[in-house]
């Protein structure tokens, strides 16, 4: 064994899996865990738990693994993350503790999130649930959004005594886990729900159900139902659109109406009763995460596909892995292009869509090259289907009915370096302060969060 | 569960039900909406608020058998129930927020078309209780399809008007007629319109009260999944601009409503509907050529 490689993990076959919505990655066997945890060099300042936003002690489960101790390894996850066979799955390793692993500058970083993945699978399945001692305290606070912010968030406050209270809008937990990652990627009942059940068992109790804005107020959390304080995790909200001729064709969805329908609402299975388009060649326009689980899902539903973004491929802001299965998958990139007008036909259903090539100009605000349209390179392109999967912005609902909650010009929440916001007692945290952004990121946020809350508490 | 207390058929595919859903009756106001889910495997079904007690802590809906959730939603019982029922969502009506001062010198007309006339009735109601009388046209294809006549007349009196397509029963005519006749021939001038029904009435509605130069508030209802500001389903044009029904609306003001385009967005589930009530309809015995469910592949 080259010990400078990773040891590859195993897939379905591209050919197979573009068909079906079982989990592409098949994760790693015990062995192969093994395997790739004895090539971890154990540093001594490792700097992949500086790299990593909730502080897992890396090097440490790493080790307990290569003892085949796994259950200590799960506890010493669990210290840090109450969502690790998620984050095994979603992180973008490749810019985090991968991406800066002292074993990674010769050879292949150590496959940090495979064996996280592992190691929580295993837990799972052997029923292994790591124990965590709590003192009680008599407070109660409310989580507004049972996403990876609002229980990350809930747990750590758990796990410090607290009586927490989730209320979660849709029917279901989980937020964008469940209705934003596809099933291929994020399994929900065999990886997301027991992790929320984990989450559950530390006495976090979930009302689903509660849009908090609308079916109660924020306010009356605090003056009627007694809770201490608030962490709002709302997540994000309304999707974008390019505002071009055309949009509001038929056929035109955002990807979060596309991917709700298929994840949260199973559409794809023909026991549920929610409808879904099932285009036959669909255009899916942008480069990131999302768009790659829109154009993944579509293709699942039997289209062929093209994605559509409008710089390089250096810039798509995808998980690495994410845009190499989606092309094993026959995805087609359509890179430096941009979307300017729907073609509709006369019943008003899309017939087309016309771009125009893009060069990369200075770069940008955002560091990255600002693309540039190319005069009178527009030409169209066939199909039946458009998904916008443009990012969104924050939900207006909160915000528009709490007094005295300050946002930002994009409508985000305000909040400080550790998640207060401009009311006493509440605290804010994930896309609802920061707008789109990642899992780990949400959940970096509730735990911040949960630390200036106890702190908040303990005065 | 909620719990459905009470169930009635209104119509031929129009049913109500009062739903055990104290979180939602204590918050509730008219022109909000709610979202229901039959089960595990049923859509989330946007439907206006008709009626609420809070002391009881129960709302009323009033829907129409139209897909696969709403034909199964019928088929509930009293003391059975639904999985999950939503809310309030939306806006409150703009009328609530008026001066009450304000709101008695004004001369409200409602237009109610088909299950429509269900959540203009909170509105009416609400006005009624604040001892604001205003006039109401409720409109149907034909007098079978007429609901919650007794109910409306209880509370607006002299005030409502009834008219049918095909005549049938009441004035003749679609509701734009009726208001044509108001406005010509019986004097009457109104400050502010508010209609709810079919988008294909609201529309003509809007068509005939620009023509007086009355103000006119609309309800939409487009398609929607989450209905919480989060899919954009529920797009639309209002004024040459995207707004979403499910937080900007649902009431908008209707001679701003691009109406073409969202009657042909209703469009969009269509065939995906058709053939799911295909399925449905038969049942066990069903076995592909719906082009859905694969049973032919």
């Amino acid at each position: 064994m080259d010990v400078m490689k990773k040891v590859p993990v195993r897939e379905q076959d591209p050919k197979v899996r573009a068909a079906n919505f079982d989990e592409v990655c098949l994760g790693y066997s015990e062995e192969e865990a093994v395997a790739e945890a004895d090539r971890c060099l154990n540093c001594k300042n490792p700097k992949c738990v500086e790299g990593c936003p909730v502080r897992i002690n890396i090097p440490e489960f790493i080790h307990a693994v290569t003892e085949r101790d796994f259950n200590k390894a799960a506890d010493i996850i669990a210290l840090s993350s109450m969502l690790p066979a998620v984050c095994g799955r979603v992180c973008p390793q490749e810019t985090q503790c991968e991406g800066v692993c002292i074993r990674g500058i010769k050879g292949e970083a150590i496959s940090i999130g495979k064996i996280e993945r592992f190691v929580a699978d295993r837990a799972r399945e052997c029923g292994y649930v790591p124990e965590i001692k709590v003192e009680k305290k008599n407070k109660k606070i409310a989580v507004i959004g049972a996403g990876p912010s609002g229980l990350t968030c809930a747990g750590d406050l758990a796990k410090l005594g607290y009586q927490v209270k989730i209320f979660e809008a849709l029917h279901e937990a989980g937020g964008v886990l469940m209705y934003g990652i596809p099933e291929f990627r994020l399994p929900n009942d065999k990886v997301v729900k027991p992790e929320i059940e984990n989450v559950k068992k530390l006495g976090v109790e979930i009302e689903t159900d509660v849009i908090v804005g609308k079916t109660v107020s924020l306010d009356s959390l605090l003056k009627e139902e007694g809770f201490d304080a608030v962490y709002i995790g709302s997540g994000a909200g309304l999707p974008m659109f390019m505002n071009i001729p055309g949009e509001t064709a038929n056929g035109v969805f955002s990807a979060n109406e596309f991917l709700t329908r298929n994840n949260l609402m199973k559409a794809f299975r023909d026991d549920y009763d929610t409808p879904i388009r099932r285009g036959k060649k669909v255009c899916v326009v942008g480069g990131g995460n999302v768009a790659m689980d829109a154009a993944r899902t579509a293709l699942r539903l039997g289209a062929h596909v093209d994605i559509v973004y409008r710089r390089s491929e250096t810039e798509l802001p995808a998980r690495r892995e994410e845009v190499s299965h989606a092309k094993e998958e026959g995805i087609v990139f359509n890179l430096l292009q941009n979307p300017v007008e729907i073609l509709q036909d006369e019943n008003g259903w899309v017939r087309g869509m016309k771009v125009i090539k893009m060069e990369l100009g200075e770069p940008d605000a955002s560091g990255r090259r600002r693309p540039v349209e190319i005069p009178g390179s527009e030409y169209e392109i066939e199909c039946d289907t458009v998904i916008m999967a443009l990012g969104t912005s924050p939900n207006p609902l909160l915000a528009g009915t709490t007094e005295g909650l300050e946002t930002g010009r994009r409508g985000t929440i305000n909040t400080d370096e550790n998640g207060r916001t401009s009311r006493e007692g509440v605290f804010c945290g994930g896309d609802a302060a920061t707008g789109a952004a990642t899992v780990i990121l949400a959940m970096e946020a509730g735990r911040t969060a949960a630390r200036s809350i106890d702190e908040y508490l303990s005065k | 569960m909620f719990e459905i207390l009470q169930k009635e058929k209104l119509a031929e595919k129009i049913w109500m039900m009062k739903v055990k859903a104290p979180r939602v009756a204590k918050i509730c106001e008219p022109g909000e909406f709610i979202i229901v889910r039959i089960d595990e495997k049923g859509e989330r079904v946007p439907l206006t608020i008709c009626d609420y007690d809070r002391n009881a802590g129960t709302v009323t809906i009033v829907f129409q058998e139209v897909g696969a959730s709403t034909t199964r939603m019928k088929d509930l019982r009293e003391g059975e129930g639904f999985a999950d029922f939503v809310g309030p969502l939306g806006k409150p009506s703009d009328l609530i927020r008026e001066d009450e001062e304000e709101l008695k010198k004004k001369k409200i007309l409602f237009v109610a078309g088909g299950v429509g006339t269900a959540p203009v009735y909170p509105q009416v109601k609400w006005l009624r209780e604040k001892g604001i009388d205003a006039d109401v046209i409720i409109g149907a294809r034909n007098k079978d399809l007429l609901i919650l006549e007794d109910e409306m007349r209880e509370i607006a009196g002299d005030h409502l008007y009834v008219c049918t397509d095909d005549a049938s029963y009441g004035m003749k005519g679609p509701v734009t007629a009726v208001i044509d006749e108001l406005v010509e021939n019986r004097g009457k001038k109104y400050d502010l319109c508010v209609a709810i029904g079919p988008m294909i009435m609201m529309k003509f509605t809007c068509l005939t009260t620009k023509k007086y130069d009355i103000p006119t508030v609309v309800s939409m209802n487009p398609i929607m999944v989450d209905g919480t500001g989060m899919c954009g389903a529920c797009r639309l044009i209002v004024d040459g601009k995207v707004k979403f029904a499910c937080v900007d609306g649902p009431e908008f003001d209707g001679h701003k409503v691009d109406f073409d385009a969202a009657m042909k967005r209703q469009q969009q589930y269509k065939t995906e509907e058709g053939r799911a009530m295909l399925k449905l309809a038969e049942g066990d015995t069903h076995h592909g050529g719906c082009g859905n469910c694969g049973g032919d592949r």
